[in-house]
């Protein structure tokens, strides 16, 4: 058994560990330090850290201006404030200018879980991504927020980070680097391909050991950049499998699974199914239990590339 | 201290006559609230702020940022006048490929810091500079204007609170209170008075002035530097389309530039022959 570790708890200290590196970080958060973890940062370099309270619009202008300045701002909440309440000050104030602020919310997705629908964001990946300017970032797991954190403070530009908040299991091993941009195949299959994000990345390895027991060959690539989006992986997965199904823990509409359906379509045309969210809000819950009942477990995702075989 | 509210006066006056010719050419924009700020961005510019045309991105600077992003021609008018790029390209302004856009963009202006336009969202950055500053433990003062229109979102009180919290007595900002926005007196479409006590509740040092009295302008920026601890609002009255009695208190001049016929007047009105 893997090892599970929830990609906030890794946000948080590497973030902590960063600030000891780099005196130009500076942490933002709206009264959610313990849940988004940068309490961690903010315990060990209080004068870098700025509890904004609970008025999210206000800290996303207050973090483009401190970029304005030189600093390299770190904002965090929730996903659901982060995207869906700053939305027009993200792209006025932080995207418009290509501020150099960070964007890392926490609490992405149905697993948030019972919390209820106000609280579960399966919006924030299309609304980020159709900004200008805009990188859009979901690891899979704790290896990959490490390096994703650092490789967003070294690039220079607005960055949005979604994470999760529960425990997810690590996937990645610990040489692992991050690349902005750059998708990882992470099982080699040549019948169809998962095309996955986030926490979906582990529950396609899963899906596509059960469907090697009927034969079927099943390559896994995980998106860890929503945008820019690796066209190269995903036309290789098109050409050599010829049959694709995306997941994402995230609406059906304008995530992952609506940036690869753009894409395919028009570079090379694919059998396609998504996987996700369908055009529903979230409901309280376990997260385990909300996995099934929005249609996101290994069993959904195996019916789902059994599908799309049956149209080869 | 006479001889330098008179040169300002001079100053606003000519820039006064560049907003007209600039908004005229365009046949876009907004002339009344740049005609209402230009005296506070003229002291701002030529007086109390330290800036280097020459090397806009100089360490040294303090920052502005026009809230009131609508008033665009006021502040292309000072930059130009300072220096920042040649006067020419006012006559660009709003065009296809110009680097003065429509609202203030500090990715195509030189000496522009931020983007603004959309209201409500100045503030909150001018106290994100005003906190970088302070923890670097830097001299530099940060200006901002807004308008009294754009009191009605909410973020502007998001951005107030935070202000005073972290002790931004680095900050000083204007309301450009000409008591009209697009549809119509701001105290019949939302009222945001009392202005003043608003912003002392928010922890905020106020005061209340004439926007066009440049003696009284320069003696708020001066006193404003002394307070420790918290923001400084300056509260400034002034008149929508200011120095062209037919643009006067007329919010149909919100976002209406002069027309050739009005040209001649206009510049007339500002003491300029076309």
């Amino acid at each position: 058994m893997s090892t599970m570790v929830a990609t906030r708890d890794a946000y948080g200290e590497t973030l902590a560990e960063m600030g000891g590196e780099n005196e130009d970080i500076v942490v933002l958060d709206a009264d959610l330090s313990g849940s988004t973890k940068t309490g961690v940062f903010a315990k060990k370099f209080p004068e870098r850290f700025f509890n904004m309270g609970i008025a999210e619009a206000n800290m996303m202008g207050t973090a483009a201006g401190l970029a304005a300045v030189g600093k390299l701002p770190f904002v965090s909440t929730f996903a659901i404030f982060a995207a869906g309440r700053a939305w027009e000050q993200v792209r006025q104030s932080v995207a418009y200018p290509r501020a150099n602020v960070k964007i890392v919310a926490t609490h992405g997705g149905v697993t948030v879980g019972e919390d209820g629908g106000s609280h579960q964001s399966v919006e924030d990946l299309a609304i980020m991504r159709a900004i200008p300017n805009m990188t859009v970032i979901v690891p899979a797991d704790g290896v990959e927020t490490r390096s994703a954190i650092r490789a967003v403070a070294a690039y220079k530009g607005p960055v949005y980070v979604r994470l999760g908040r529960n425990k997810v299991p690590t996937i990645f091993d610990n040489n692992y680097r991050f690349e902005i941009g750059k998708g990882c195949e992470m099982a080699a299959g040549s019948d169809m391909t998962f095309v996955t994000t986030g926490l979906m990345t582990a529950q396609a390895l899963i899906a596509a050991d059960l469907l090697k027991k009927e034969g079927v060959s099943a390559r896994v690539v995980h998106i860890g950049t929503i945008k820019p989006l690796d066209g190269e992986i995903l036309l290789k997965a098109a050409r050599e499998t010829g049959a694709i199904v995306t997941a994402e823990e995230h609406s059906v509409i304008g995530g992952l699974g609506g940036a690869v359906a753009e894409f395919l379509s028009e570079h090379c045309p694919t059998r396609l199914k998504r996987v996700g969210v369908n055009d529903r809000f979230g409901t309280s819950g376990k997260a385990e239990e909300l996995l099934k009942y929005f249609g996101l477990t290994p069993e959904d995702l195996a019916d789902a590339a059994r599908e799309v075989l049956a149209r080869k | 201290m006479k001889a330098t509210v008179a040169a300002l006066e001079e100053k606003a006056r000519e820039l006064r006559v560049s907003i007209v010719k600039t908004l005229h050419k365009s046949q876009s924009g907004h002339t009344g609230g740049s005609l209402s700020a230009i005296d506070m961005i003229t002291a701002l510019y030529f007086h109390k702020m330290r800036h280097n045309p020459a090397d806009p991105g100089w360490k040294g600077r303090d920052r502005f940022v026009l809230c009131k992003g609508h008033a665009a021609p006021a502040l292309y008018a000072a930059l130009a006048d300072a220096g920042y790029f040649p006067r020419e390209d006012l006559m660009m302004l709003r065009r296809l490929g110009s680097h003065l856009q429509g609202h203030p963009d500090s990715k195509s202006t030189p000496g522009v810091e931020v983007c603004t336009g959309s209201l409500g969202q100045g503030l909150s950055m001018a106290v994100g500079m005003a906190m970088g500053l302070k923890l670097d433990k830097l001299e530099n003062r940060v200006y901002a204007l807004l308008g009294d229109g754009e009191l009605q979102e909410g973020q502007v009180w998001e951005a107030a609170m935070s202000g005073a919290h972290y002790r931004a007595d680095n900050l000083c900002a204007f309301v450009d209170v000409n008591g009209l926005q697009i549809d119509g007196e701001v105290a019949k479409v939302m009222n945001v008075e009392p202005i003043a006590d608003k912003f002392r509740a928010f922890g905020w040092n106020t005061m209340e002035i004439d926007g066009h009295d440049m003696a009284a302008i320069l003696d708020a920026l001066d006193r404003a530097e002394t307070v420790k601890g918290r923001p400084t609002m300056i509260v400034a009255r002034t008149v929508k389309g200011k120095g062209v009695p037919f643009f006067e208190n007329k919010a149909s001049y919100h976002g209406v530039p002069p027309s050739d016929e009005e040209l001649p007047r206009a510049l007339e009105c500002l003491g300029e022959k076309s």
